[in-house]
């Protein structure tokens, strides 16, 4: 997936960039609109993620100039508001969804999935590797040409793993990025998730390896 | 709201003083009225009786040096008055008594041809007396006829009293009217005030436009003091959402930039007690920040609430607003997030205070419901309009239920669950405001239900 982020607030803008890139996106970054508007014009993006306040005017000016001129990415704003009539004025405005500043990272992939399912109709982002055919954006697997219903942090799970086949993710990892920081996540909880996906996955070439005391791996060709 | 502390009525005080001065007015006319008709009446018996006398004296003449005088008898006639007055008269001579009552004196400034009237009495009563002289010139001699005529006032004091009644009676319409015209007039000048006061009324809480209709003169600086008044008042309550909005910018996005950098981080560390370090981190940056949120939503909470800012809005709709928007979270930890309910539930409320209680609502629940768990929504429209939000979490200690909806109070069983504690406190100003309540409940078979009802 291509993004667009517009922040003007490096540091924010940074931790962004760097967890996307992280999760296997690529992303660029405008530091205000002017930016963001060269940036929009010479390329072509999945979904932007849009800042109200920068520095060169107002987010919602700019989304809306955009909308009106036949503009169909699909946006999120990201605010610092709290006050609810300003978001829903956002989404008025033809954004997505919004997140409010401070937000879980976790939170910013499932809205940038969430409104990306929603907008899924023509883009086509499955992979195909080992007998499956996995839509992370649709949220969709085929194993073996038979669909499978995932839950969300299966999915997730899944997700991890195949943006990088044959690396080990230690069961602390797997639970910052399955689970919210305040849920009280024990070990056996990952291991149910691990073993749930296992069984989807049987039918393929695909299969997760234990390494013990290490935690897990996806191999291609188990 | 305190009611100011009333001094006297200005309706009163108008009223009071107008009808006073009528009352003193009409006074004044009956007074004036009476005694001009004394006046004129008393002059009309006064020429009648010089007349008479004047023609007793034109009778005199000195025949053979003696006076003979023969009364006429229209000088009698003319006297004549339906209260049948007894008149009196002496005929004198040079001093000497000739004829009529010797007990009527003459008086002496009335020698030499002069006219002379007195008020006198006569056999118990007040009479109008007249003298009169006429020097008559003989042969040989001149001598002097001297005519006092004295007539009593019944008829006078009749015609008086019937003019006093007649007085009384004109008096005391005028006062009538004057009274009436005093009360229209204070209602007319103090209906200007109710208008003001029922236009000032009317207003919605939000309008705190100036007032732009003609008022009396009089009225203006009033309207003027009123209209800056609400200004500053309008510009005070923008400045107090604006600063609210504000602070949470300012204290959010430094929050977030760390909270950005803190799980980056965790992402790259592998050594367990760093990690766990950034862990602890990131949690408390979630509780600050959700409480900072939390702080400001309850200030522009308790700000709104005074003024509510009512719209016709459906319950469903904003319902079913936030399920959509809080879908992606609940997913996250595989929780299912459904509405139920009536399909239409119309309801006049604070759209951002009504949505804003029911987020914590939800909030609250996904944060208490167990992996993979329902929490329902559901709105309804009987016996009151009300949303419901359960879940199938642990549910609220029975013995807290009470308490659990005070500030900052959160149940015993929420120790490492992330919160402030202000989110059932924030639902319940929220129900409060609007005339509502919240009710707290445990379902059968574990899981807590909060209802909110307006």
């Amino acid at each position: 997936m291509k993004f667009l982020l517009v922040e003007d607030n490096r540091d924010l803008a940074n931790a962004i960039v760097s967890r996307m890139e992280m999760s296997g996106h690529v992303i660029d970054h405008a530091k205000k609109l002017e930016d963001a508007s060269g940036f929009v014009a010479t390329g072509e993006y999945d979904l932007i993620l849009l800042d109200i306040m920068l520095p060169d005017g107002d987010g919602r000016a700019f989304l809306q100039q955009h909308r009106a001129s036949d503009f169909d990415t699909p946006v999120i704003i990201l605010t610092a508001r709290s006050q609810v009539s300003d978001r829903i004025g956002s989404l008025d405005l033809g954004a997505d969804d919004y997140v409010t500043k401070p937000f879980d990272h976790a939170e910013l992939e499932a809205r940038c999935r969430a409104v990306l399912r929603r907008r899924a109709g023509n883009t086509k982002t499955a992979i195909e590797i080992g007998g499956i055919m996995f839509d992370p954006v649709a949220g969709n697997l085929i194993v073996r040409g038979k669909a499978v219903t995932l839950r969300n942090r299966e999915l997730r799970l899944l997700e991890l793993f195949l943006n990088a086949p044959g690396q080990i993710f230690s069961k602390s990892k797997l639970a910052d990025r399955l689970f919210s920081y305040d849920d009280d996540v024990s070990e056996n909880a990952i291991e149910v998730y691990i073993g749930r996906l296992r069984k989807h996955l049987q039918p393929s070439t695909l299969s997760i390896t234990t390494l013990r005391g290490l935690g897990y791996r996806l191999d291609l060709d188990g | 709201m305190d009611s100011p502390g009333v001094s006297g009525s200005l309706r009163n005080q108008l009223a009071l003083t107008l009808i006073g001065g009528a009352a003193v007015l009409a006074l004044l006319l009956f007074f004036a009225v009476r005694s001009y008709a004394v006046q004129v009446a008393q002059q009309g018996q006064n020429n009648i009786l010089e007349a008479s006398v004047t023609s007793m004296l034109d009778a005199a003449a000195i025949r053979d040096g003696r006076i003979e005088l023969d009364l006429p008898y229209a000088a009698f006639s003319m006297l004549a008055t339906p209260a049948d007055d007894r008149v009196f008269y002496a005929i004198l001579q040079d001093g000497v008594h000739l004829s009529g009552y010797e007990d009527l004196a003459f008086s002496q400034g009335a020698t030499g041809g002069n006219l002379m009237f007195e008020i006198g009495e006569m056999r118990g009563g007040a009479v109008q007396k007249i003298s009169a002289s006429r020097t008559l010139i003989g042969a040989n001699n001149r001598t002097e006829v001297q005519i006092v005529l004295a007539q009593t006032q019944d008829a006078l004091s009749e015609t008086l009293d019937q003019i006093s009644r007649n007085a009384a009676l004109l008096g005391l319409g005028f006062f009538g009217l004057a009274a009436a015209l005093s009360f229209w007039a204070t209602s007319a000048t103090i209906g200007q005030l109710g208008k003001l006061t029922s236009s000032v009324t009317r207003r919605g809480p939000q309008d705190l436009s100036p007032f732009t209709k003609p008022v009396p003169r009089e009225m203006a600086p009033l309207v003027t003091s009123l209209n800056s008044l609400m200004g500053r008042l309008d510009q005070s309550l923008s400045r107090s959402e604006d600063f609210i909005a504000e602070a949470a910018h300012r204290v959010r996005t430094p929050l977030a930039t760390v909270r950005s950098y803190a799980e980056a981080t965790l992402q790259r560390v592998d050594k367990e007690e760093n990690r766990e370090a950034m862990r602890s981190m990131v949690k408390a940056i979630d509780e600050s920040s959700r409480a900072a949120g939390q702080l400001l939503d309850h200030a522009m909470i308790t700000f709104r609430a005074d003024h509510l800012e009512r719209e016709e809005i459906d319950l469903v709709v904003v319902a079913r607003e936030l399920v959509l928007r809080l879908t992606p979270i609940a997913d996250m930890k595989d929780l299912s997030l459904t509405l139920r309910g009536d399909p239409h539930v119309p309801y006049s409320g604070d759209l951002v205070l009504i949505q804003n209680a029911v987020r914590n609502l939800i909030d609250n629940a996904m944060k208490y419901s167990p992996a993979e768990g329902a929490i329902e929504v559901a709105v309804a429209l009987h016996p009151r309009p009300q949303i419901r939000v359960c879940d199938r979490g642990p549910g609220f200690p029975t013995d807290e239920i009470e308490a659990l909806t005070t500030r900052f109070r959160r149940g015993a069983n929420a120790a490492n669950t992330i919160g402030s504690g202000l989110g059932l406190t924030i639902a319940r100003e929220v129900a409060q405001a609007h005339g509502g309540q919240i009710e707290l409940a445990n379902q059968e078979g574990g899981g807590a239900c909060v209802t909110l009802s307006f």
